[in-house]
């Protein structure tokens, strides 16, 4: 088996005060080795929960409830606490959205790099996880390394901050790297920068990788499969292309038509309809058929099974069913 | 897919594949209802338990204090010295004391004293600092720059220096403590409802109001007060036992209220006066200015998490 | 930064100027002067009037002033009347010591108990040590602090017998008026650094540090606890004006020979030139606290630090 890490039939629980959230209700895929899987979906369907889950970095308010994370073979949701510190940073580790606020302000990014060493590389000497460090900061594209290294958090900009993100990140060579919608906080030309950068280290030391994100263009860029993810499920699964060119689910025809294009003219920009639903009270059937233009019955009342079309391209929804009324099926 | 799932699948009838119209308000419902900011932060003040006890035994105290003495037999100044420091009986269920008073009278009509001193001193504070405070942040410009100068430096000063100083020159009385706590109680309060004015005139919400061509009146209305007054109440709630402490502090080294009038801190000084012999003289003042404090300074907590979560941080 | 203490500097002076100002004009306006008392009257009118001549009572108000203003800039805060002739500024610096000590003892036992408890809760949020900070918190800041001191001293003094309750002989003497005086301390430390810790705690960069591998223990001590401390810097002003108040009552009960009852000594015996020179002490010492705590807070915080440079 080349899948690197499995995650099936995932669900997570989030305690608020309000009631319990059902944020992941089960959500499947896997990544093959050296590839980059890109999950998307809009805020609040649980992708971010999902991957968080798979490295059990929940919020103490949350628990995985059930299904399983496969690391290489090796289940995840199952070991102790101190054997997850050990997998955490140097087999799977991972980038976050907001390069502002997730570095400690009040270490320099030199002892934050070593720190992740530390924990993980107990054979280096200091020497050598300082000589690591700074070389990891030139890897990330920052010159003048040995100033980078005595300087805090907030004296660099955003874009170097997440190559610093980057370089903990990448510190202990993970397995798998899972960056959590890397370019979202960051200005346009950065943000190209950044998947540059990502794209360049993934074939300079052979990762496999999960981006999160909601922009398309973002997976065009650098994904080769796709994980669409709404209301804390996975609705469809594809390469770039099936994805792109071949849409099955109302649900990713919607997210790409919305994508606004240069060579159309036209005066409206297309949306979906609606709201996303409230995974406090989920609902019983499809999560999408409050929004979906072609809703059945079925829908309200099953959550739909994955039918699969091209090899590894799946999508849940009833309109791909037997059953389904010819005029459902036509747009 | 687990089989289970699958079986469930394969029987679910032909008749329900048709298609459904989706009424279009469906789909723009909001999950949640929606409630305003106040209904939002009372229900979270209801699930505070001890927010909520807190209430009560306040409401308790208040009305203890404004009936215990009226249906008490004795008088707060009532002296028999036949029956001097008794301990706590049916008679007198909390003793009484060197000059035969009873003190459950005394206590309540001290705590009735105490509060007021706390409910006025609190009110004043609330009107001057809230008015400057406003004021300072509506005008701003030149009057701000000066008016924030005036803070700063009063800031620095040591309130309850200023406040022992200002008793000792004043006539003694319930009049002056509250004078001399609203002179130097309002500045924290003018601070707090500039700094959230201030905040609230940059935030993107005023800024649309002003855009869309909203009156300058109607958004002070609209905008600026009610968003301002959850801190004002909290602030206020925090002041009130702050001004029941002054007091009694003042009481028991010995500049406050005097004989024959009565407060918790004087009930409290005389007890401790005569401690080794009569604690209970003592002890019973004490736990209600305990109670009153502890109680206020939970509810003001509970409220300060239920209606500005942010400022809980 | 210069640039920012100087105008620190400024402030102080102004704030003191105001004090000691307001101080003056309010003593002049007091009913009854210690030249009231029988002890006074039955000295000959030459006598008392050679006293207020002594004293300067005789000039207009404003030359007083100016003489008080001339003299304190010397150090000179005027004669005591209560401890008959002597100088004001040496009857607090003979008190300096026993008040300092139980303050820097109580600031001590308040950090280290109302830290410990403060991080503890936090990081057992929702746990029954968490819950009893809270107690203790609540409690801190709500009792009283003379009747603390008063229970302290029957319960644990007289009571048990296991600590003097008053005197100032050795050490011991201090024990019971520095725990009577720590305890707003420890609940205002506990207090503030639990829910600073909380704030943190939800924080990305506790997510990155737990993202790296490192044990709870190693993310709380290293990443959660250095970025909560920082800020406590902050409560140093407010917890500092607690204790001078507290310690008012509190050596009063415990007879500390300290400023404190020297303080409330002087208001019950209309020591004006004392109360003056006490109060113009009590808020210097104020103020400069304020100003070291606000500058040591943009020296330690490197975030801060740099956003001072900027503005200042």
């Amino acid at each position: 088996m080349d899948d690197i890490l499995r995650v099936e039939d995932l669900h997570v629980e989030i305690k608020t005060h309000h009631g319990l959230v059902k944020a992941v209700r089960g959500v499947d895929f896997y990544l093959k080795k050296g590839e980059t899987l890109a999950i998307v979906g809009e805020s609040g369907c649980g992708k971010s929960i999902s991957v968080k889950a798979t490295m059990r970095l929940l919020p103490s308010n949350g628990r995985i409830s059930g299904g399983s994370v496969k690391l290489e073979g090796r289940e995840l949701t199952q070991l102790t606490e101190r054997e997850m510190l050990k997998i955490r940073g140097s087999d799977i580790a991972m980038i976050f959205q907001d390069p502002m606020t997730s570095l400690n302000p009040t270490m320099t990014v030199g002892k934050q790099i070593v720190e992740m060493l530390k924990a993980h590389r107990k054979d280096m000497s200091k020497e050598q996880m300082k000589a690591r460090a700074l070389e990891l900061i030139e890897l990330v594209g920052i010159s003048n390394p040995e100033m980078r290294y005595k300087q805090y958090p907030h004296e660099l900009s955003g874009g170097m901050r997440q190559r610093i993100v980057i370089a903990i990140a990448l510190a202990c060579d993970p397995k798998v790297l899972i960056a959590d919608e890397p370019t979202t906080a960051l200005d346009v030309t950065i943000q190209a920068q950044i998947l540059d950068l990502m794209k360049e280290l993934q074939s300079k030391i052979d990762t496999s990788i999960i981006i999160i994100t909601h922009n398309l263009g973002v997976v065009a860029n650098i994904a080769q499969r796709v994980c669409v993810m709404y209301g804390g499920t996975v609705v469809e699964t594809g390469s770039v292309e099936d994805i792109f060119y071949r849409p099955q689910h109302p649900y990713t025809k919607g997210l790409l038509a919305a994508v606004p294009k240069l060579h159309e003219k036209t005066d409206k920009l297309h949306t979906i309809l609606g709201t996303p639903p409230d995974l406090m009270n989920p609902p019983k059937g499809c999560p999408f058929a409050a929004r979906c233009a072609h809703t059945m019955k079925v829908c309200q009342e099953y959550r739909p099974v994955f039918t699969e079309f091209e090899a590894g391209h799946t999508s849940a929804c009833w309109l791909h069913d037997a059953r389904c009324q010819p005029e459902g099926e036509n747009q | 897919m687990n089989q289970e799932k699958n079986m469930d699948y394969q029987n679910i009838p032909r008749e329900l594949f048709t298609k459904v119209q989706v009424d279009q308000g469906e789909r723009e419902r909001i999950g949640r209802p929606s409630l305003t900011a106040w209904q939002d932060g009372w229900i979270r003040l209801k699930q505070n338990k001890a927010a909520v006890v807190s209430l009560f035994v306040i409401i308790a105290i208040v009305a203890l204090a404004i009936l215990g003495p009226v249906f008490s037999p004795y008088n707060f100044a009532q002296t028999d010295y036949s029956a001097t420091y008794q301990g706590p009986s049916l008679a007198h269920l909390f003793g009484t004391d060197m000059y035969g008073r009873d003190q459950f009278t005394r206590i309540w009509y001290g705590t009735r004293i105490s509060l007021l001193i706390g409910f006025v001193a609190a009110c004043l504070d609330l009107f001057v600092g809230v008015t400057y405070g406003a004021v300072s942040a509506l005008l701003g410009g030149k009057v701000d720059a000066i008016m924030q100068r005036i803070i700063e430096i009063l800031v620095g000063i040591p309130h309850l220096i200023i406040v022992i100083l200002l008793m000792m020159v004043l006539p003694a009385g319930v009049g002056t403590i509250i004078v001399a706590l609203a002179i130097t109680g309002w500045v924290n309060m003018a601070r707090l409802v500039r700094a959230r004015i201030l905040q609230l005139k940059n935030q993107e919400f005023v800024m649309a109001a002003e855009v869309l061509g909203t009156s300058q009146k109607n958004i002070i209305l609209r905008h600026l007060i009610p968003n301002t007054v959850g801190i004002i109440v909290i602030n206020a709630m925090f002041t009130i036992p702050s001004a029941i402490f002054t007091e009694a502090f003042l009481s028991f080294i010995g500049i406050g209220l005097s004989e024959p009038q009565a407060s918790l801190g004087v009930l409290i000084n005389n007890g401790y006066s005569v401690l080794q012999s009569y604690p209970y003289l003592l002890i019973c003042p004490a736990i209600v200015i305990i109670l009153i404090m502890v109680c206020f300074s939970i509810l003001g907590d509970g409220l300060r998490d239920a209606l500005d979560p942010r400022m809980s941080k | 930064m210069l640039k920012y203490i100087g105008k620190r500097l400024v402030y102080l002076v102004l704030t003191l100027l105001i004090i000691i100002t307001v101080t003056f004009f309010l003593m002049k306006k007091l009913p009854g002067t210690p030249f009231d008392t029988e002890r006074f009257s039955m000295l000959a009118p030459e006598q008392q009037e050679i006293m207020l001549e002594k004293y300067g009572l005789n000039d207009p108000v404003p030359v007083q002033y100016i003489k008080y203003l001339g003299n304190l800039i010397r150090g000179d805060l005027g004669t005591s009347f209560l401890y008959t002739g002597r100088p004001v500024a040496d009857v607090i610096f003979s008190r300096l010591g026993p008040s300092m000590l139980i303050g820097i003892q109580a600031v001590l036992l308040g950090l280290a108990v109302g830290l410990t408890l403060g991080i503890i809760a936090a990081w057992k949020h929702n746990s029954g040590i968490d819950y009893f900070t809270m107690v203790i918190a609540v409690l801190g800041v709500s009792v009283p602090n003379f009747v603390v001191a008063a229970l302290l001293q029957y319960y644990v003094g007289l009571q048990w017998g296991i600590l003097p309750v008053a005197f100032w002989t050795n050490w011991a003497c201090s024990v019971l008026p520095s725990i009577a005086l720590s305890f707003s301390a420890t609940a205002m430390f506990a207090r503030f650094i639990r829910t600073e810790m909380l704030d943190v705690l939800e924080q990305d960069y506790i997510t990155t540090a737990r993202a790296k591998g490192l044990s709870q223990f190693k993310v709380l001590m290293v990443h959660a606890v250095r970025n909560s401390i920082i800020p406590v810097v902050t409560i140093l002003g407010p917890v500092v004006v607690n204790l001078l108040t507290g310690s008012l009552a509190v050596e009063s009960i415990y007879s500390v020979p300290g400023i404190g009852s020297l303080f409330v000594d002087c208001i019950k015996n209309n020591d004006y030139s004392t109360i003056m020179g006490i109060t113009v002490f009590y808020s210097a010492f104020y103020i400069f606290v304020i100003m070291v705590v606000d500058i040591l807070y943009s020296v330690i915080d490197p975030r801060i630090r740099i956003q001072g440079s900027k503005e200042g």
